[in-house]
């Protein structure tokens, strides 16, 4: 695994580390530097784990000080640097650069405000996910973007992919949530983007760096707002012969104007993983379910759950459960966001793909999928969030056997390529990151990357903050303002003298 | 005002360049940028004369303004200079309505107005107020306007999913998509939004729609006491009767005596009933009940018809949503006139027209000490010039240089509304 590394940080040598290092250990705790091998050795990925690279320097910054002065450290020695919350990201995005520095936030995890009278809570970038809906609770509120990984991601990460999760048809992404946030650019200058209040005069930069991917600066404490917990929340779990009926179903609801919370659906392979995985007592023999949340106002969503029981028969579903409690609820959806783990049971080795369509288009891509693994032989197991057109095919394979990993890389390509064909995304929730930066060109003109390159090299001139993420070849910033014109400094300390 | 005038090559190329060219209408100011005369109009039709005269303006180092409908172009600072008036009316065209996916594209031009009435034939809505009549789509993305929905759905910042620009040096680029969700890419949308066109000329623009609910109601008391106003609106947030608006109105009437707080209920029938019952409930026995939005509905508490030193001082008050009280009782010092989302912590401010250079002065202050003190801003909207040009139009910016590097890369030149936005940008 390579990554290109020009214009910026060709120069990067031990020495600079060394020189970020040093000033590390005169700031951090001990035990907040890791520099051996071994060690170093543990955080050689994220969550894609067949991307492996072993960062040169790992830091874990106790506050926004020293993490800034870390990254100001970087600047000057021109050493790029990544930021990694809980590493459960899906597109490499956190994987560490070999001759740069990986900044984990994993020690900066306190909530350090939660004000339910302003509906908002300030909290660490290291915060988990799921740890502010819990904070907020008791007083009657919730963080409403939930990942599936929500029980282990963190915040700052959340921050970086723009992450979604199965209630963002209803209740938006991490951007719609993310009111404020203290922002190391990548000088290691801290400045406040965003804040209590909305539409902060001037551009909107926090709007720009949530979803970056890390590329544009690290983002530290974080205001976020809360959502008022619904009077009623109502799970059900439908069963029907096929995905075209499932389909049909989901379509009838969004047509009579309701917005469920979240609609998900998972084909016959999927279920059979998670029923494997989970016992989570879909229905037997179905070659889809769809699990649909109501909520809201208790009378709205009874009458809502009749419209949409109506629905689902209608269109052929032979069996539906009402979750009767929060245990029923719960595994529900424990069937649902542990399927990707899940397909491990079914499989020795899977890719996860990520892509959308509109969601129109559901019947028509998802015929053109079946036909894909018909005439390839790989099997592809379908979990969605169907509301919204957001696709997970579960390429499967065994690596053991020749060839077929080159063949599932094949098949997840040519579903990307599907949805690029029907008007959508590569990436709807997992981020570009190392692995779908090659597919941008897919998706995007020369020139409308090179208008968002302009972005980065405002925010990010060296090419130093996460470089090689999101765009498959960097752009020249031109001159690099301020403080870093002139000799490097390690020349002028006398510490080297040709880079 | 004398208009700058074009040699006559860059009047000839820009002629070249797209459909139509004009003097700009001096009569009655019609064409002015906030009191400054354009040196020409461009009446681009399509993107690729739009595109055009980018190029042209930076072959002949013309500064450029956009111009929607014309509904706001007094809002922000004055441009430093406006060789061309860049008059996107006739890219009108509501491109796509895709009513199964839930959304619409329409072209910057396009009337804000023209985008409900196609979405609406499909039981949808685009979530955002018209609160300035006639306003475009690129206009209202320029200036983010936004009404008493936001509480519900957010605003533009919310809804946009794609879009489509003109760069200063005349190259078409997009971010986004025609999908709610994606993340491919930055999304430069949020950039645009709110940057008075200082960034990129927004040629059109995707936006995802919400259905139109079956029923609604308001429901309003009075409140005696901007702490009144704040427990009030405090009581229906922390209530799960899902608003789609809490508008406050201060004072309620000439005499200046409280004001009043209004509550949005959309939805099914019986569940707007039912809600409302609560609401009701919360408000008090002073409540009522009305299909009818509050007198003013989604309105600024301004003349937005007005030109020249008609115009009020026209204030954009936000802050941490417990500042309520705060807000308006700064405002009720200023004598200014207030409207606006209590639920969101965005209200607008107005003082008369006439209002003197000391008084707005004070007024402008008192609200940005109330509205920075619970984590908001205080804007100057609009005002008269003579006002404007004494008033810090935006007040304190964070991370102004780093706005100034985003500037720099996209309008390395400054070649596009130079002067309208923050820290002279």
């Amino acid at each position: 695994m390579t990554t290109t590394t020009e214009p910026g940080p060709t120069a990067a040598t031990a020495a600079g580390i060394e020189a970020v290092a040093e000033v590390a250990r005169r700031l951090l705790p001990a035990d907040g530097v890791i520099s051996d091998h071994a060690r170093l050795r543990t955080y050689e990925c994220d969550g894609l784990a067949h991307y492996r690279v072993t960062p040169a320097l790992v830091v874990m910054p106790e506050d926004t000080a020293q993490l800034a002065a870390v990254v100001r450290a970087c600047a000057e020695h021109r050493v790029p640097y990544v930021a990694r919350g809980s590493g459960t990201g899906l597109s490499g995005g956190a994987l560490p650069h070999a001759e740069g520095v990986l900044v984990v936030t994993s020690r900066m995890r306190s909530i350090t405000q939660m004000r339910p009278e302003d509906q908002r809570a300030v909290v660490d970038p290291g915060v988990i996910n799921l740890d502010v809906t819990r904070a907020a609770t008791p007083h009657g509120y919730y963080y409403a973007p939930d990942p599936s990984s929500q029980q282990i991601c963190s915040i700052g990460g959340n921050v970086a992919e723009n992450s979604g999760g199965a209630h963002c048809l209803k209740y938006g992404f991490t951007t719609n949530h993310v009111v404020g946030a203290d922002f190391v650019t990548s000088d290691g200058d801290v400045v406040a983007l965003g804040g209590d209040a909305p539409d902060t005069p001037g551009y909107d930069l926090l709007g720009a760096v949530v979803g970056s991917e890390g590329t544009l600066g690290v983002v530290t404490s974080t205001t976020v707002r809360l959502t008022r917990l619904p009077e009623e929340v109502r799970t059900i779990l439908v069963g029907f012969a096929t995905t075209d009926q499932a389909g049909a179903a989901t379509s009838a609801i969004i047509s009579a104007g309701i917005v469920p919370a979240a609609i998900e659906m998972m084909d016959a392979l999927a279920i059979e993983a998670a029923e494997a995985a989970t016992h989570c007592g879909y229905p037997e023999g179905a070659g889809a379910v769809l699990v649909i949340e109501l909520d809201g106002a208790s009378g709205e969503v009874e009458a809502e759950y009749a419209e949409v029981e109506r629905f689902c028969a209608e269109n052929g579903a032979f069996e539906q459960r009402l979750a009767t409690d929060p245990t029923d609820r719960a595994l529900i959806w424990k069937g649902r966001k542990s399927a990707f783990a899940a397909v491990g049971r079914i499989s020795p080795d899977y890719i996860v793909q990520d892509g959308v369509i509109p969601r129109t288009a559901l019947p028509e891509v998802l015929t053109a999928i079946a036909e894909l693994s018909a005439s390839s032989g790989v099997r592809v197991a379908n979990v969605f969030h169907a509301g919204d057109g957001n696709l997970h095919p579960l390429v499967l394979f065994d690596d053991a056997v020749e060839g077929a990993g080159e063949a599932a890389e094949e098949v997840s390509g040519a579903i990307l390529d599907l949805c690029i064909q029907h008007g959508g995304s590569i990436t709807g929730e997992h981020g570009v990151g190392m692995d779908k930066a090659k597919y941008m060109p897919r998706m995007y003109t020369d020139e409308d990357l090179d208008t968002m390159q302009m972005v980065r090299c405002a925010f990010d001139p060296q090419n130093i903050s996460n470089p090689g993420k999101v765009f498959p070849t960097p752009r020249l910033c031109g001159e690099v303002p301020g403080r870093h014109k002139g000799a490097h400094p390690l020349q002028d300390a006398g510490l080297a003298e040709v880079f | 005002m004398s208009a700058p005038t074009l040699d006559t090559t860059a009047r000839e190329a820009l002629a070249s360049a797209c459909a139509a060219v004009a003097d700009p209408d001096g009569r009655d100011g019609h064409d002015d940028v906030d009191g400054v005369r354009p040196g020409l109009v461009a009446r681009p039709t399509d993107v690729a004369q739009v595109a055009e005269v980018m190029r042209v303006a930076t072959a002949h180092d013309l500064v450029v303004v956009p111009r929607g409908r014309g509904t706001k172009l007094t809002w922000g600072a004055p441009p430093t200079r406006a060789d061309v008036l860049l008059d996107l009316a006739g890219l009108d065209a509501v491109l796509d309505h895709q009513a199964g996916d839930l959304i619409v594209a329409a072209q910057a031009g396009a009337r804000l107005s023209a985008v409900q009435e196609v979405a609406g034939s499909a039981d949808q809505r685009l979530a955002l107020d018209e609160t300035v009549p006639g306003t475009s789509i690129g206009g209202l993305l320029a200036t983010n306007t936004s009404g008493p929905g936001r509480v519900a759905v957010g605003s533009a910042r919310d809804l946009l999913i794609g879009v489509t620009v003109v760069r200063a040096d005349g190259v078409v680029a997009k971010a986004g998509g025609r999908v709610v969700k994606n993340v491919a890419g930055y999304d430069l949308g949020k950039l645009l939004i709110g940057s008075v066109g200082t960034l990129a000329v927004v040629v059109d623009a995707t936006f995802r729609l919400h259905p139109r609910p079956a029923a609604h109601t308001w429901v309003s008391a009075p409140a005696a006491t901007p702490a009144e106003a704040q427990r009030l609106t405090q009581a229906v947030l922390h209530a799960q009767a899902v608003p789609g608006a809490i508008e406050v109105e201060w004072p309620r009437d000439a005499q200046g005596t409280g004001g009043v707080v209004s509550v949005l209920l959309e939805g099914r029938e019986d569940g707007v009933a039912a809600r409302a019952a609560t609401v009701r409930g919360l408000l008090g026995a002073a409540a009522s009940e009305s299909t009818d939005a509050p007198a003013a509905g989604a309105a600024y508490p301004w003349d937005t018809a007005a030109r020249g030193d008609e115009r009020s001082l026209a204030l954009k008050c936000t802050f941490a949503l417990s500042g309520l009280a705060d807000v308006l009782g700064a405002a009720e010092r200023a004598g200014a006139r207030v409207r606006g989302s209590a639920g969101a912590g965005v209200v607008y401010a107005a003082l008369p027209p006439g209002t003197g250079a000391e008084e707005a002065r004070a007024a402008v202050e008192g609200l940005r000490r109330a509205t920075t003190a619970r984590g908001g801003s205080t804007v100057v909207v609009d005002a008269p010039a003579h006002l404007k040009a004494g008033l810090d139009v935006w007040g304190p910016v964070p991370a102004l240089d780093l706005m100034r590097r985003v500037k720099d890369q996209l309008d390395p030149d400054h070649r596009l509304a130079p002067g309208r936005f923050v820290g002279g940008i």
